[in-house]
């Protein structure tokens, strides 16, 4: 089996994003990039398949800057075999385009499971791995929380309200990472001093298509300050109408 | 890797868009590894006096022991990636760094350097794994400035040595499998000898009672008429200028370590000053505060180029040991007042184990007396300057 992982490069979850001039892109200074969360526990997945002699060749790809090397070195020191970067040459691309580059790729590389994180974490749209499945024709389990291969096969559980859902879906397929599928590893120093002599292939990105379009981005309004009710237990009730009526915590 | 807490290293002039790809990702990769193995329990361990000895083959794993060195089971990577790792161990705590620190470049690096074939093959592959630790006992009770002073004897008997003598100071004794004894060989030159843990006349003592690196252990040795064979000096190691070398190679580590220990505090304070309202008004909005911070901002940025361009002259090989004085002496001085600053902001939580100021200023206190006294590095640049030693007779 041949896994393709793909990554998205995603501002740290500590850093603090403001928005670019053009009110519709985070401006990326002072920003630290990192692989999104979700998408490390699908790599961390496939490693763990590969290391089981369950998958012979681990391929990272992404679509998105020059910059993205970095984050691709970090997913080859973790212990993927090699990457390819489709270097997005600008311009706005809805989750469609995304998923269309990242499909022809993967079709391209010759992968039996795709795998993604089930959501970027910094649009949070959750539609490309779907998008990119459709596209390829190909069944897709989404959430996946713990993964076994069979032959020809892959038995996928997933969280459902109150239990557990096991499925089973047969290659090649799409899968998506919920957390609890794997603990991503550190990247060791000699993974590091490895991955230098990985290969990783750099493309230009189909040119960019949007029928989605961003009309802009804003950030979340400012929480209101909070109140003082008065003091001791004549502010009791006050407190607890509150709590019920309005925040709703009762 | 997504790290788990809010920590945001404060990199003004953006200095480490001065480091490789490489460096960045080990700095990433050591920066998760902090948050989530060494900062929960550093409080415990700090409180407790007691080092995180479950994570020591964590740091094998990682690569971050001998790190620096080529083959042997070590990763081979730049003094500058050395550097770095030094700097976010220091964000967790003086303790993990000054582990590392001794591990790679006191005990790992003499062996590489000036050990036999033999000697390498046997601790490095293992130390490298976090499978041996090691410590270097040159330090003594009445001679820590001037290591040349010391009293430590060796003397050449059938088959081996006889060692006699007593060390002080010695990060990691009471848990190393191998001690790196210096000792002056038949009233002669300065040697060292590898020392393995049990053998009979060399005892570790833990010191006790102590304010600052509680999360790491210091011990003395006591040497006893301790026989080591003859395969346990190291062949290529002869005079003072051998254990210095190694010195150097620690200081070297302690100019970046110092960084990472005053971005923990700044951040740290940074986060309080803009949620701690008195007068209506979060703190960081006041005048003296924020003077504060514009003064701390300063210092940090002016320590990470130093650091940087250290590096640079480590990796290519051309630094020598006064370069190395100058970085150390000035990076543990920002530090501790950067420390000291964050700790005032913090105001009285600040002296509460709540918040790391105060446990990374006590650490500082150690980090500013070992490896070189403050004053010695002055004088070691006194002497580059003019020629003319100060603290010699």
């Amino acid at each position: 089996m041949k896994i393709a992982v793909c990554i998205k490069r995603v501002p740290d979850t500590t850093a603090k994003v403001r928005i670019a001039a053009d009110g519709k892109t985070v401006d990326p200074a002072g920003v630290e990039w990192v692989i999104g969360p979700y998408e490390e526990i699908a790599l961390e997945a496939a490693l763990k398949l590969k290391e089981a002699g369950k998958a012979e060749k681990v391929t990272v790809l992404c679509l998105g800057p020059k910059e993205a090397t970095k984050e691709l070195r970090t997913a080859l020191a973790m212990g993927a075999d090699d990457a390819v970067l489709l270097v997005d040459g600008g311009g706005e691309r809805d989750a469609a385009a995304v998923a269309g580059a990242l499909a022809a790729e993967a079709k391209g590389l010759g992968a039996d499971l795709l795998l993604f994180g089930w959501k970027a974490i910094d649009t949070d749209q959750a539609s490309v791995p779907h998008l990119a499945a459709a596209i390829l024709e190909r069944p897709c389990v989404s959430f996946v929380t713990k993964l076994e291969a069979g032959d020809g096969r892959l038995l996928c559980h997933r969280e459902v309200e109150g239990g557990t859902e096991a499925l089973e879906v047969p290659l090649p397929c799409v899968l998506t990472a919920q957390k609890g599928l794997a603990e991503p590893r550190y990247a060791s120093l000699k993974g590091i001093m490895a991955a230098k002599k990985k290969p990783l292939v750099e493309k230009p990105a189909p040119a960019a298509a949007a029928a989605v379009r961003t009309e802009r981005l804003s950030l979340p309004p400012e929480r209101p300050p909070g109140r003082i009710l008065g003091q001791g237990v004549d502010a009791v009730p006050e407190l607890v109408r509150l709590l019920r009526d309005e925040a709703k915590l009762l | 890797m997504a790290h788990a807490s809010p920590y945001t290293a404060m990199d003004f002039y953006d200095v480490d868009a001065l480091l490789t790809e490489e460096d960045r990702i080990v700095r990433d990769t050591v920066r998760s590894f902090v948050d989530a193995e060494i900062l929960p329990d550093i409080r415990r361990h700090f409180r407790d006096g007691t080092f995180p000895l479950d994570l020591i083959p964590r740091f094998g794993e990682m690569g971050l022991l001998g790190s620096q060195l080529e083959g042997y089971g070590c990763a081979g990577m730049s003094y500058t990636a050395y550097g770095v790792i030094c700097r976010e161990m220091e964000r967790g705590d003086s303790g993990a760094r000054s582990f590392c620190s001794v591990q790679s470049s006191l005990v790992m690096y003499p062996i590489h350097r000036y050990g036999s074939e033999e000697q390498k093959r046997k601790w490095l592959p293992e130390m490298a794994a976090g499978r041996k630790i090691g410590c270097f006992g040159l330090t003594e009770p009445d001679f820590g400035s001037n290591p040349g002073g010391m009293a430590t004897t060796a003397k050449t008997v059938k088959g081996g040595f006889v060692l006699n003598g007593n060390k002080y100071w010695i990060t990691n004794a009471s848990i190393a499998d191998l001690s790196l004894v210096w000792a002056r060989l038949d009233g002669g030159t300065i040697r060292g000898f590898l020392v393995e843990k049990g053998t009979k006349g060399c005892t570790p003592e833990e010191i006790r009672g102590k304010y600052s690196l509680r999360a790491s252990d210091t011990s003395g040795i006591v040497l006893e008429d301790c026989f080591v064979p003859s395969d346990a000096i190291l062949p290529e190691g002869v005079g003072l200028k051998a254990p210095l070398s190694c010195l150097d190679s620690a200081r070297y580590g302690i100019a970046w370590g110092a960084v990472g220990a005053a971005q923990a505090c700044f951040d740290e304070a940074l986060r309080y000053a803009k949620t701690r309202i008195q007068f209506d008004r979060p703190i960081a909005s006041f005048q003296l505060v924020q003077n504060k911070f514009a003064e701390m901002l300063t210092w940090i940025t002016s320590a990470q180029l130093q650091a940087w361009r250290l590096g640079r002259l480590w990796d290519e090989g051309t630094h020598e040991p006064a370069h190395t004085s100058l970085a150390k002496r000035h990076n543990v001085e920002m530090a501790l007042k950067v420390g000291r600053t964050c700790r005032d902001i913090l105001g009285a939580s600040g002296i509460t184990e709540e918040y790391a100021a105060l446990r990374h200023v006590l650490n500082l206190e150690s980090v500013i007396t070992y490896e070189g006294t403050h004053d010695i590095h002055g004088l070691i640049l006194g002497e580059r300057i003019t020629g003319i030693p100060a603290f010699k007779g």
